[in-house]
C-alpha cells in the first residue's frame, strides 16, 4: 500500500510514518501539490496551531489539489488538527477558512476542565464504523489538543468527551478523520491505521 | 468517557545511558534506555519522559541518538528535554521523535523561550519542568538540576509559564526525589490548583499508596518515577491494577 503523508512542516510525520511501515505501508512525505493530486492514499497528520496548518496548506498550493482528490474518492485520513482541518472553521485562528469538506466550526472546549486535553481516553460508538471494527469499546486513545470539532454532524461515527462532548471519528464516504493520536495509542492505535490501510487497498 | 490518570516512566540520562542519584547527586548507571523504553511501552506505561541532566554542548548529538532509538521502540509519546535552551534545540529534539518539549532552566532564564515553542508546535508539546523546594510557606523553584535557588515562587512561577505558553506542567519536589518518601502532595495540590493546564508529578515515589495518595489529595494528572519502575521494584501493570481498585481510571491495556 502506497501512502502520501503530507507534511505541511509542523506535523507529526515522522511518528505516524512509523507506524505505518510497521504495518507494512511504503510511504512519501510530501508538501509538493503535485505528489497529492497523483496520490492513491493520503494522509494528513497535524499538531500545533490551525493558522500554521491551514496557512501551510495554502501557500503550497494543496487546498485544491487534495479537496480534488477526496472527491474522486481517494482514501483520505486526517489525524487531530488534520481532522479540524477538515470543517469550515477555527475559533483558534476565526480568519482562516477550513477545506470545508464538513459543516460546521471547530470550538475551544470549556475551561472549566484542564486544557489541553491531554492523556487516553475513551470512545462513544455513535455508529458502526469501519475504522474501528474489531476494536474493543473499552480501548484507550491519546489525545492531545485543546480545540474539537461539534458533535452532532451526521459524519461523526465516534464522540469523546472532556468538558463537552465532540467528534473523535469521523467518516465520510472515503475521507476519515480522528482527534486522537492513533500512531501514539498503542495496540489499538495500530488497529485503527491497519483497518485504514485495508479500507485503502 | 474519563481522562485516564497516567503512569509516567522516566529516563535520566547522561546522553546515552540511564543514570539514577539523590537528590540529584552520587548518580550511578541504571541500564540502557533504549531496553528500559521498549519494556515500559510495553508493560502500560501512558507515555515516556527522557532527559539529559549531564545537557552537556558536546554530547548533544549522543542525546538526540538516544531519543531517536527510543522513539522506534514507542508506540505511546515521548517526552524529551534536558538543555533545551532555544527553539533550534527543540526542534532538533522533535525531529529527532520526540512528542513533547521540556524546558527548566532557560524558561526561567528567559520565558519567552516558552511562547516561541508554543507557537511553533502548539502549547500541548511543551511542558515547563519546575523543580521546587519547601521554604517555610512557599516552595522556591531551583534550576541547574535542583542546585541553584532563584527568586521564584512555585506558584507564581506556574502561572506565569502557562500565560507564556505552557501546555503542563512537570514538577519535581526537590526535597522528595530519590528519597521514596512519596510526593510532596501539598506542594502539588498548590501547583495543580494554580494552573488550568495538567500536572505530572515528580519526585519521592516507591509506593503504590504514593500514587494513589497523588492522584486523590495532589490533583495530579499523572504521576512519574524512575528507579521503582527501572529497578522492578514495582510493575506498571500492578500498580495499576491497585489504582483501579482504588477508584481511580487508568488505561489497562487488554
Amino acid at each position: 500500500m502506497n501512502v502520501t503523508l503530507i507534511d505541511y512542516g509542523a506535523g507529526n510525520v515522522t511518528s505516524v510514518a512509523r507506524t505505518l511501515r510497521r504495518l507494512g505501508a511504503t510511504i512519501a512525505c510530501t508538501n509538493r501539490s503535485l505528489d497529492i493530486a497523483a496520490a492513491r492514499c493520503l494522509i494528513l497528520p497535524g499538531v500545533g496551531h490551525w493558522g500554521a496548518l491551514i496557512s501551510s496548506l495554502d501557500l503550497h498550493g494543496i487546498r485544491e489539489p487534495l479537496l480534488e482528490a477526496v472527491s474522486r474518492g481517494i482514501p483520505f485520513l486526517g489525524i487531530c488538527l488534520g481532522l479540524q482541518a477538515l470543517y469550515e472553521s477555527s475559533d483558534e485562528a476565526p480568519g482562516l477558512a477550513g477545506l470545508g469538506l464538513l459543516k460546521g466550526r471547530v470550538e475551544q472546549l470549556p475551561q472549566r476542565v484542564k486544557l489541553p486535553h491531554m492523556g487516553w481516553n475513551q470512545l462513544k460508538a455513535l455508529r458502526p464504523s469501519r475504522l474501528l471494527d474489531g476494536i474493543s469499546l473499552a480501548a484507550y486513545f491519546y489525545f492531545a489538543h485543546s480545540y474539537a470539532a461539534p458533535a452532532d454532524g451526521a459524519e461523526t461515527a465516534a464522540t469523546c468527551e472532556h468538558g463537552r462532548e465532540f467528534t473523535a471519528v469521523l467518516e465520510k464516504e472515503s475521507a476519515f478523520g480522528v482527534q486522537f493520536h492513533p500512531e501514539k495509542s498503542g495496540v489499538p492505535g495500530a488497529e485503527l491505521l491497519e483497518n485504514f490501510l485495508r479500507l485503502a487497498a | 468517557m474519563t481522562l485516564a490518570h497516567r503512569i509516567v516512566p522516566c529516563l535520566d540520562t547522561d546522553g546515552a545511558r540511564v543514570v539514577k542519584g539523590v537528590h540529584f547527586e552520587g548518580l550511578r548507571d541504571a541500564g540502557d534506555p533504549v531496553e528500559l523504553a521498549a519494556r515500559y511501552n510495553a508493560e502500560g506505561a501512558d507515555e515516556l519522559v527522557v532527559l539529559d541532566i549531564a545537557a552537556a554542548r558536546d554530547n548533544r548529538p549522543t542525546f538526540l541518538d538516544t531519543i531517536r532509538c527510543v522513539a522506534e521502540q514507542l508506540a505511546i509519546p515521548l517526552t524529551a528535554g534536558g538543555g533545551i535552551r532555544s527553539l533550534e534545540d527543540a526542534r532538533a529534539v522533535v525531529r529527532a521523535g520526540a512528542d513533547k518539549v521540556t524546558v527548566n532552566t532557560a524558561a526561567v532564564k528567559r520565558a519567552a523561550l516558552l511562547g516561541e515553542l508554543s507557537r511553533e508546535f502548539g502549547a500541548q508539546a511543551v511542558v515547563l519542568a519546575i523543580d521546587a523546594k519547601r521554604e517555610n510557606h512557599f516552595w522556591r523553584v531551583h534550576v541547574r538540576g535542583g542546585r541553584a535557588a532563584t527568586d521564584w515562587d512555585a506558584e507564581d512561577w506556574a502561572r506565569r509559564g502557562v500565560e507564556m505558553g505552557a501546555g503542563e506542567i512537570l514538577l519535581t519536589s526537590v526535597d522528595r526525589d530519590g528519597t521514596q518518601s512519596g510526593f510532596d502532595l501539598a506542594l502539588t495540590a498548590a501547583i495543580s490548583r494554580a494552573v488550568s493546564v495538567p500536572v505530572i508529578a515528580s519526585g519521592g515515589a516507591k509506593l503504590p499508596q504514593h500514587f494513589l495518595d497523588v492522584f486523590m489529595e495532589g490533583a495530579a494528572d499523572a504521576a512519574l518515577a524512575a528507579s521503582i519502575f527501572h529497578d522492578q521494584v514495582q510493575s506498571i501493570r500492578a500498580l495499576k491494577e491497585f489504582l483501579q481498585s482504588s477508584g481511580i481510571t487508568v488505561r489497562l491495556p487488554c
